[in-house]
């Protein structure tokens, strides 16, 4: 066979052609492995034992408890130290320096953060699992009404809007009127960002399930819903599973709406109706805090974050995985 | 058009006593009646015409095959029966389908009890993503049979009526419907659907998607079932037409308006040997199609 006249210089045009795509696709990927990297070697340097155990303690408390002295202030009264310079400098009126409270590594935990966490995201995928999951089977099965297609519409928007957007409205419906932040009202921020989420895989999971299941139940003398229940949602649960867990990663990593809705704390508190703490606050708080030790707690906090959406993830993959092996 | 679906009624008086002769699968004390009626039936998808004025009276107890060339209509005919095109947008139908002269297409109609009364094996085997069991048990339990016992009975009896009994006994609940070959599949969905006692069963060609053998094995089904069964078969294969059923419809596209009309329904012996319409013998001597 002899070779074409232009034969280099398409073989030529194939590889740029080529070598652009895989550059693209690495550019693409590298901020990705930035940020996973910079969180993972700077988070898991601030993990120990106590980051998973211990709550939050105030700098002050942090140098004591780190050189084993006792606290330069009395944690307990809330005027102490004020004036008195917290960098290990000299008092002007020549009394004796107090320790340096910007010295020392991380003290203290994030377990309120994670308790806050699971409790705010995992109580706010309660609120949206049903809705969603039924809004997405009326999609899917009963497609056709001019209703769907308008809740389709109204679910993509909501899906593509900016999250402080569901932290104003419960702001303005739910804070001013209780006049308290409250972890049900992030719970209820975080439900309105998980009810797209879910509504759309469910649909979209449903649709793929062939529509010759659908008219067997039908042949067969089924109304929708029992075929619905019975026959669609087994076929199409490891997808749906995996939307959830989706919303739920989703949910877990917001911060914009919980600043307006659950605020924050620095004690474990399981009060619904009060602010609690939540990991993503914390990374958010204690980045801009003043105190190195906290700026790596903040890290650590990331790195405990990205994890729990890692972990579920793979959970999952793995039960569902098993519950589709079994089909075959 | 009118002249021509008196004919039809005519011819469809005629053919009962006609019916019993045949000793193959008719004893002389079986009576023959219409257990389904369609009457100058037309059915549309939006403003196509896909059938025009059928009428035809399909016996109780006996097979009917309905034949023809693609796009005559047949299987739009069939899903008629039990309204399968309910969830179609657009559809719908003019004219009776009276099944136990009851119009199906009665507003008063619950299409839900409907099919449980008419049941429906498909062209593709479709069963769930459930056990052989469950899968068998599917209709039952929409029916709201709640007894274990009578379930298990049951599901016994249909699989060994559809003669697949002997080859999934020993993994009833360990293997899915979907793990089974093609023509198992079948005999599977066959089963599910005459678990719950239907009267008529509605087959859209149940054998083009399996093998010879497996087919054989179907039409053989279909054999053992036409005592107990109204069945309705179609099929692009005229052997097959031939070596099941008691019936034979025609149907045939008009050219002019695009809409399925039906061309001769008769005894199938008559329709193989000696048609009364040149269409059907062209159609059948494979002169066109």
């Amino acid at each position: 066979m002899n070779t074409p006249k232009n034969y280099r210089w398409r073989k030529f045009v194939d590889q740029v052609m080529r070598g652009s795509t895989v550059f693209a696709t690495g550019c693409a990927v590298i901020p990705l492995i930035a940020i996973i990297g910079y969180v993972l070697t700077l988070g898991a340097s601030a993990l120990s034992v106590q980051f998973f155990t211990d709550v939050y303690q105030p700098p002050n408390m942090a140098q004591a408890a780190a050189d084993g002295s006792t606290p330069a202030f009395d944690p307990n009264d809330p005027f102490a130290g004020i004036g008195v310079p917290t960098d290990g400098t000299a008092p002007a009126d020549g009394t004796a320096p107090v320790a340096d409270v910007y010295a020392g590594g991380p003290v203290g935990g994030v377990l309120h953060g994670i308790i806050g966490t699971l409790i705010i995201t995992g109580m706010g995928l309660l609120f949206a699992l049903p809705i969603g999951i039924f809004a997405g089977i009326y999609l899917s099965e009963y497609r056709n009404e001019r209703y769907a297609t308008i809740v389709r519409f109204c679910c993509d928007v909501l899906s593509g809007s900016p999250s402080i957007v569901a932290g104003v409205v419960i702001y303005i419906l739910v804070v001013i009127r209780s006049h308290e932040f409250s972890a049900i009202a992030g719970s209820l921020a975080l439900m309105i960002l998980m009810i797209p989420i879910v509504t759309r895989t469910t649909e979209e999971m449903l649709k793929l399930v062939p529509e010759s299941m659908r008219e067997a139940a039908r042949g067969l003398g089924a109304p929708t819903w029992y075929s619905t229940f019975t026959v669609i949602i087994p076929a199409a649960l490891p997808g749906i599973v995996t939307g959830v867990m989706l919303a739920f990663a989703r949910g877990a990593g917001e911060t914009a709406p919980l600043i307006l809705t659950v605020l924050g704390s620095n004690v474990i508190s399981t009060n619904l109706f009060a602010p609690m703490a939540s990991l993503p606050l914390l990374a958010y708080r204690y980045t801009e805090s003043p105190y190195p030790g906290e700026n790596t707690l903040a890290w650590g906090a990331a790195f405990v974050l990205m994890m729990l959406v890692l972990v579920m993830n793979i959970l999952v993959r793995v039960a569902t995985r098993r519950r589709a092996g079994a089909s075959r | 058009m009118t002249m021509r679906s008196a004919m039809t009624l005519s011819r469809s008086i005629g053919f009962a006593d006609l019916v019993g002769t045949r000793t193959r699968t008719r004893s002389a004390t079986d009576s023959v009646n219409a257990k389904i009626e369609v009457r100058n039936f037309s059915f549309f998808y939006g403003n196509f015409k896909a059938i025009n004025t059928v009428s035809m009276d399909i016996p109780a107890n006996h097979v009917t095959a309905i034949i023809g060339p693609s796009g005559c209509g047949k299987s739009t005919l069939l899903r008629a029966i039990n309204r399968m095109h309910d969830a179609t947008i657009g559809a719908h139908a003019e004219g009776e389908m009276r099944f136990d002269g009851v119009n199906v297409y009665d507003p008063a109609v619950d299409s839900v009890l409907l099919r449980r009364r008419v049941g429906m094996v498909f062209q593709r085997p479709n069963p769930f993503q459930l056990t052989i069991f469950d899968n068998v048990a599917y209709g039952l339990r929409v029916n709201g049979m709640r007894d274990k016992k009578l379930i298990a009975q049951k599901v016994e009896e249909s699989l060994k009526r559809a003669a697949l009994w002997d080859e999934v006994k020993d993994r009833l609940f360990k293997s899915l419907g979907t793990a089974l070959s093609g023509g198992q599949q079948q005999r599977l969905c066959i089963a599910r659907a005459i678990a719950s006692d239907p009267e008529v069963i509605l087959m859209d060609e149940p054998c083009s998607a399996l093998d010879p053998i497996a087919s054989l094995k179907i039409e053989d089904l279909i054999d053992d079932l036409r005592d107990q069964f109204t069945i309705v078969i179609v099929t692009h294969n005229m052997q097959q037409a031939a070596r099941v059923s008691d019936m034979t419809a025609f149907m045939l596209m008009n050219r002019a308006t695009r809409a399925g009309e039906l061309i001769e329904f008769d005894q199938t012996d008559k329709m193989f040997t000696a048609p009364s319409d040149q269409r059907t013998e062209d159609y059948i001597s494979g002169q066109f199609g």
